[in-house]
């Protein structure tokens, strides 16, 4: 045993247990968020049961079984269920059933005892709403203005047809609705800009005035063609509607303009499965959150992430490498500049909220109000900078990771031998010339090694960004085809807030849980990809100067 | 120390270890071995056209002094060695001609070193245009990150040059001269640094030859590389003393001799002996020159 202990074999026995740890650690993470992740798109088979608990009226199942759980049965009889004394332990299952609006109970855990056999009718159908969550039921007719055109087995077939297009009206309205008309609307609200700008100039001229009005009036106008426009899509839209079965027994009507996308996951092969997942995985992250984010994509948070991250990158890398190279190379060394060097490390080390605070007072107040009494009175008293926004989240993140390319940087200058310096320096460069044709390039890979981490950092960063310009539902994105095309001042969704919105401050809790696996998930796989990008940058970048790199 | 055992390797230095007695006879053996047959006539100082005077250079390191009086006259278009214990001054002293020591925050200066008549440490001078006209090679080669043309290319760059027809003429000139043009030719806007130690060391040399300096200072040009390396660098120092004045530093002392016309022997910081070189290795002048060229020194 003491020969054992003197070895030093305790010393490999305990680190690699360390490591173990760690492994066992991470890879569970990434397995819980990629299984969570990636099931949250699968069409699950819908069960049919009946439902008799003592001492309360027969109740008809129809729904998903989302997870079962065993319980100790005494838990069960406390809580006034009655099981048979024998037993010790009961299952129970959560299933989701949907009809929010019908049944008002659309997920439920039912204990497995009192249900009869699970069936799966071939025909249980459910409709993806855009409101109101899932409906799940069977097809009985179909109508068109109220008159029945299908009932039966051809309801189906015809459902689906009728579906695209009413999916493609759908979509126009939207277009209509978001892009036509939201640009009519800027458009607007720039005449009413130019006008005001014009009053506090006091250079409101009768001529002016006439243009402005004539303006504004041809955008009355396209608005006006465009409000007829849809007027017809709508009405167009509303022609069709199903008339379904719940699982009651009741009829509910349901039209088709309400409904995204419908599946009979009891009749579909594996491969219409997989096919449906990969659409409704597409779906999911090219679309549009719906439903207080419950439902839908999550596009403009995916979206405003990668924007805000990549505006980061650009103010804080400059930024960052300046200072770091007048630290290295141009400061005197002394106490103080040890003292402006603990100061800029121990930055890395303040809580991030602590920076939201300050991006909110320094920034957004102050100097946004600035810009805005500056440069935009006319807006007044509507903040344009002078509120949350893409800039100063940005902005408050590039000053969170600045440490971060600061420390890099500068031990990246460090490596640098000075036989280099000396090289150039003997054939009479100056000494900034000597920096940046010779010292900075061979640095360069160890700034892109402080932008990956200051990336990492700002992509999973969430605290802070709830203060200076995240939002639950921002209206439009960052980038648009309305000239300037970014819109530094809007705000931003972002995932890790998303993630956060969606699982805790959510009216349906069990509805959105696989969303937000889902959305980790994305989060996870887009800082992934960010860092991968960099790190590709910056390997190609070691390569060409790999024989200096030691 | 090590210099005495980089002696000791030799044929020529076994021998002077078993007759140690016979001293007078060893160095005019060990003379007589290094020269040839000594089929070079021994040259004067007298005679030469003076490009580098050094009058009375102090140099210190904070208190510390690391050179002391040196006063010596370096002769245009000849190669000038110095050599000595590490730790002599050799080095510091090549790096004052193109005021390298400058980079160093605590060394001053005391002294004067006049270069074609005008002293290179007046508040007048450009150390820039300085350096310009005095090129240095490094003990490491140091090829900068850069394309082979690329790294030729720099000084003509920062002077602003941007014809390329100019660029071109020069690069494959300079290339030439150091032999290696055949070499690269084919490869000119590959890295630097895929070329071989000796081969990067000739590009060095090509690049501070690029600019048409005056002089070219070579800090133990051949100590990190191999000997046929070493043997091309040699033959290339040959060549290029028809047109530059050629100062190089060496641990090597059979290089000194092979490669110099006159040498300077330094010790603590101190300029010993300096004078011509067959004359210092066959018949030096002081017994410290004498013990340290022996190897008796250490």
């Amino acid at each position: 045993m003491k020969q054992w202990w003197k070895s030093g074999a305790p010393w490999i026995w305990l680190n690699g247990g360390a490591v173990t740890i760690s492994m066992v650690m991470v890879f569970g993470l990434i397995t819980l968020i990629l299984v969570r992740g990636f099931s949250a798109f699968w069409p699950h088979p819908v069960l049919q049961t009946t439902y008799t608990q003592p001492g309360e009226a027969q109740f008809e199942i129809l729904g998903t079984l989302r997870r079962s759980q065993l319980f100790t049965a005494e838990a069960m009889r406390d809580a006034g269920l009655d099981i048979p004394q024998e037993q010790s332990l009961v299952e129970r299952h959560l299933i989701k059933m949907g009809n929010r609006d019908v049944t008002s109970r659309d997920f439920g855990f039912f204990v497995a005892d009192f249900m009869t056999p699970w069936s799966y009718p071939r025909d249980a159908t459910v409709l993806e709403r855009r409101e109101w969550g899932d409906f799940v039921g069977f097809p009985v007719r179909l109508l068109e203005d109220g008159g029945t055109v299908a009932t039966g087995e051809a309801v189906w077939p015809e459902f689906k047809t009728r579906l695209t297009r009413s999916n493609a009206l759908y979509d126009e309205i939207r277009q209509i609705e978001r892009v036509d008309i939201g640009r009519i609307n800027f458009a607007i609200e720039r005449v009413r800009l130019d006008r005001r700008r014009a009053i506090l100039r006091d250079s409101l001229t009768a001529e002016l005035d006439a243009e402005l009005a004539e303006r504004r009036a041809a955008l009355d106008a396209d608005y006006a063609v465009l409000e007829a426009r849809l007027n017809e899509l709508y009405q167009d839209a509303a022609r069709d509607s199903i008339v379904m079965r719940v699982a009651d027994g009741r009829e509910v009507t349901v039209r088709l303009a309400d409904i995204v996308k419908a599946w009979q996951p009891n009749n579909m092969s594996v491969f219409q499965k997989v096919w449906f997942y990969i659409v409704d995985f597409k779906d999911f992250i090219f679309g549009y959150p719906r439903e207080a984010n419950t439902e839908g994509g999550i596009f403009p948070a995916i979206f405003g992430t990668v924007v805000m991250v990549l505006v980061m990158s650009i103010i804080v890398t400059p930024f960052g490498i300046l200072a770091a190279i007048y630290l290295r190379e141009y400061a005197k060394q002394g106490p103080l500049l040890r003292t402006v060097r603990i100061s800029v490390y121990n930055l890395a080390g303040v809580p991030s909220i602590v920076f939201g605070v300050f991006g909110l007072g320094f920034f957004v107040y102050f100097m946004g109000g600035a810009i805005d009494r500056t440069f935009y009175p006319e807006a007044l008293p509507a903040p344009t900078f002078g509120t949350p926004g893409l800039f100063w989240a940005s902005l408050t993140l590039a000053l969170l990771t600045l440490p971060v390319v600061i420390v890099s940087t500068e031990e990246g200058l460090a490596r640098i031998p000075s036989t280099l310096r000396e090289g150039s320096l003997a054939l009479g460069a100056t000494k900034g010339e000597t920096l940046w044709k010779v010292v900075v390039p061979l640095a360069t890979p160890a700034m892109m090694t402080g932008l990956i981490l200051a990336i990492a950092r700002a992509a999973g960063e969430v605290a802070p960004l709830m203060l200076v310009g995240v939002v639950k539902l921002a209206p439009t994105l960052p980038i648009d085809g309305n000239f300037p095309f970014i819109h530094l001042e809007r705000k931003i969704m972002h995932l890790g807030f998303h993630i956060y919105d969606v699982g805790f401050q959510s009216p349906h809790a069990e509805a959105a849980e696989q969303l937000v696996y889902a959305t980790a998930l994305i989060l996870v796989l887009l800082i992934v990809m960010l860092n991968l990008t960099a790190i590709t940058i910056r390997n190609h970048l070691r390569e060409k100067f790999r024989a200096e790199s030691d | 120390m090590a210099a005495g055992q980089t002696l000791a390797d030799t044929s020529a230095d076994n021998a002077v270890e078993s007759e140690m007695k016979e001293t007078q006879n060893t160095v005019s053996s060990m003379a007589a071995s290094l020269f040839q047959g000594g089929t070079r006539e021994a040259l004067s100082l007298q005679d030469e056209d003076i490009t580098i005077a050094v009058e009375g250079l102090d140099l210190y390191y904070g208190e510390t002094p690391a050179l002391s009086g040196i006063n010596m006259q370096i002769p245009n278009r000849r190669v000038t060695a110095f050599i000595g214990p590490s730790g002599c001054g050799k080095s510091t002293l090549l790096r004052c001609f193109n005021r390298m020591n400058d980079l160093v925050d605590i060394c001053r200066i005391e002294g004067k070193i006049i270069l074609q008549g005008e002293d290179i440490y007046s508040r007048a001078t450009d150390i820039a245009e300085l350096r310009r006209r005095i090129g240095m090679v490094f003990q490491k080669p140091n090829p900068f990150p850069k394309s082979i043309y690329e790294n030729v290319a720099y000084g003509l760059r920062l002077q602003g040059v941007t014809n390329k027809t100019l660029l071109d003429e020069v690069v494959e000139r300079s290339l030439k001269s150091v032999a290696l043009w055949d070499e690269v030719k084919d490869r000119l806007q590959s890295n630097a640094f895929g070329l071989s130690g000796g081969q990067q060391q000739r590009l060095v040399i090509a690049r501070a030859i690029a600019i048409e300096p005056e002089v070219i200072l070579l800090d133990e040009p051949t100590s990190a590389l191999d000997p046929i390396s070493t043997a091309k660098i040699e033959e290339l120092i040959g060549e290029l003393k028809e047109q530059y004045t050629i100062l190089i530093v060496t641990h090597n002392m059979q290089q000194a001799a092979r490669v110099s016309d006159y040498t300077a022997y330094m010790y603590l910081g101190e300029l010993v002996e300096y004078g011509d070189t067959i004359t210092l290795f066959t018949n030096p002048r002081e017994k410290a020159t004498e013990d340290y060229i022996t190897g008796r020194y250490g």
